[in-house]
């Protein structure tokens, strides 16, 4: 399983990747592969200011379907355009074409209590 | 540590490491630790669809009933008429229960005269075992084999081609619902039964455990230039829901009406069987409602549970199964819904979260 070190992660299986005070959001290789084929994504939150922890979206798969949750405060500023046509880029390239969301965060240190890539691997067993 | 527990209850069937080794997921299924997928859902599905694939469903039950009086014991516990089965022929069917619901549905096939092999679904193999010794009061046989026999679903337009290297059984002249029991692999005593839950064409195969490896080993080198693959019961369920096939616990339950649930045709009132007078009466005064395919119009997945509506957002049923068609690429599902709205081509709603999406009632199969 892919978790690059660079990244942040949560709980809940989502990644971060901070530029500024704007980030990119996602789902880990794990949370995908647990999901299986994806075949849509669902958000329909964007310019929408959402606290940490809450659904942003949800994911469906073939044989189930999964809440997106916010991992840390701020405004969706857009959603990756390439997943309405192309969902299964989330399974192909979790961290890179497969990004669902770009947020303006309200505190960039926020991020300071999500976890490490170690401690995601931890996690998940991996 | 709750977790940790109920793995260790978890029974895992022969070829446990085979599918490991292979890259299964595995995940608890019905008592059992089954495979989910090898690769992915969509793929596997397709390969079933368009070339062979096989399943291990070695969690499914088998109870062999044996003597004189089996068939009657038959008769008595099941919906479909098995006195007209005739050697190396099976029949679908199910269990009635006494309250309008069903035990089980199963696979009936007669060995001999005497001898009758039934196959049941994993998660009831201790319920349908007490339900059937309850009513074997004519001193039948029983014998319960599930820990014994290994069952590879070999599905797909190339299957009979790819088996036929590892048998002198001809294959292409075995008609649906038939089965022949000879030696596959160089293994005696196997059960080839031309049956399937996939529509897609193929053949079950009832190996004892201790062949199991070599059978499973020489299926994939027979079927290697057929590009075979190993198929998990994600693809299961996709392939079987296409069809509109009932899955047990999900379309059907203790609580669900075989007639309701479209199981008239296994269902023969020409002799007698437990709860036939009530179903007699059911069907005469016509179901409440009926499960039906629906078919998404708008981009969305029915899943169980969901709420279908009408256009004046009524409630006027429920979703039981649900997914994504890989073949179609659309949304679609089995569930119940009132009589009035259970003709082909009524407009519906289905509630995805907090959405009301277009669907439309099809006859199944989704997939022909």
């Amino acid at each position: 399983m892919n978790t690059p070190a660079d990244l942040k992660y949560t709980k809940d299986h989502e990644w971060v990747r901070l530029e500024g005070n704007e980030a990119y959001v996602g789902i880990t290789d794990f949370a995908q592969g647990e999901l299986g084929d994806i075949v849509y994504v669902e958000i329909e939150t964007v310019g929408e200011e959402i606290q940490q922890g809450e659904v942003f979206g949800t994911v469906e798969a073939v044989k189930t379907v999964s809440d997106l949750f916010m991992p840390v405060a701020g405004e969706i500023l857009e959603l990756n355009p390439a997943l309405e046509s192309a969902p299964e880029l989330v399974n192909e390239d979790p961290y890179g074409k497969g990004w669902m969301i770009k947020i303006r965060v309200n505190n960039p240190s926020d991020l300071e209590a999500l976890l490490e890539a170690e401690a995601y691997q931890e996690l998940t067993g991996e | 540590m709750e977790e940790q527990n109920n793995m260790e209850d978890l029974k895992k069937i022969a070829l446990h490491d085979v599918h490991k080794s292979l890259g299964a997921k595995m995940v608890p299924f019905a008592g059992y630790l089954m495979p989910l997928r090898y690769s992915s859902d969509i793929e596997e599905h397709i390969t079933v669809r368009e070339g062979v694939g096989v399943f291990d469903v070695s969690h499914m039950g088998e109870f062999f009933l044996r003597g004189p009086k089996a068939l009657d014991l038959i008769q008595r516990v099941v919906s479909n008429d098995a006195s007209k089965l005739y050697d190396g022929k099976a029949l679908y069917a199910y269990l009635p229960n006494e309250t309008g619901g069903v035990v089980d549905d199963l696979l009936v096939y007669r060995i001999s005269q005497e001898e009758y092999m039934l196959v049941v679904n994993a998660a009831n193999i201790e319920k349908d075992w007490q339900w059937i010794s309850r009513h074997n009061t004519e001193g039948v046989a029983m014998e319960n084999a599930s820990d014994r026999i290994s069952l590879f679903a070999v599905q797909g337009p190339k299957a009979a081609e790819a088996l036929q290297k590892l048998t002198d059984i001809d294959l292409s002249a075995m008609s649906y619902y038939t089965f022949q029991q000879g030696t596959l692999a160089g293994v005696e005593n196997v059960i080839i039964s031309a049956t399937g839950y996939t529509g897609a064409g193929g053949f079950e195969l009832y190996v004892d455990n201790q062949q199991a490896r070599s059978v499973w080993e020489a299926i994939f080198e027979a079927g290697a230039s057929f590009d075979i693959k190993p198929i998990g019961l994600g693809a299961r369920d996709t392939l079987r829901l296409e069809m509109g096939y009932c899955l047990y616990g999900n379309d059907i339950d203790d609580t669900t009406s075989p007639l309701e649930a479209g199981l008239g045709w296994v269902t023969k009132f020409t002799k007698p069987f437990v709860n036939a007078a009530q179903l007699a009466a059911q069907k005469k005064a016509g179901p409440a409602q009926k499960l039906v395919g629906l078919l998404m119009e708008d981009k969305g997945i029915p899943r169980a549970g969901y709420e279908v509506l009408n256009a004046e957002e009524q409630l006027i049923g429920r979703i039981t199964s649900g997914s994504q068609s890989p073949v179609l690429n659309k949304g679609i599902g089995l569930g119940y819904v009132q009589t009035a709205y259970s003709q082909p081509d009524t407009e519906v709603y289905v509630g995805v979260r907090n959405r009301r999406l277009k669907a439309r009632i099809v006859k199944v199969p989704f997939v022909k």
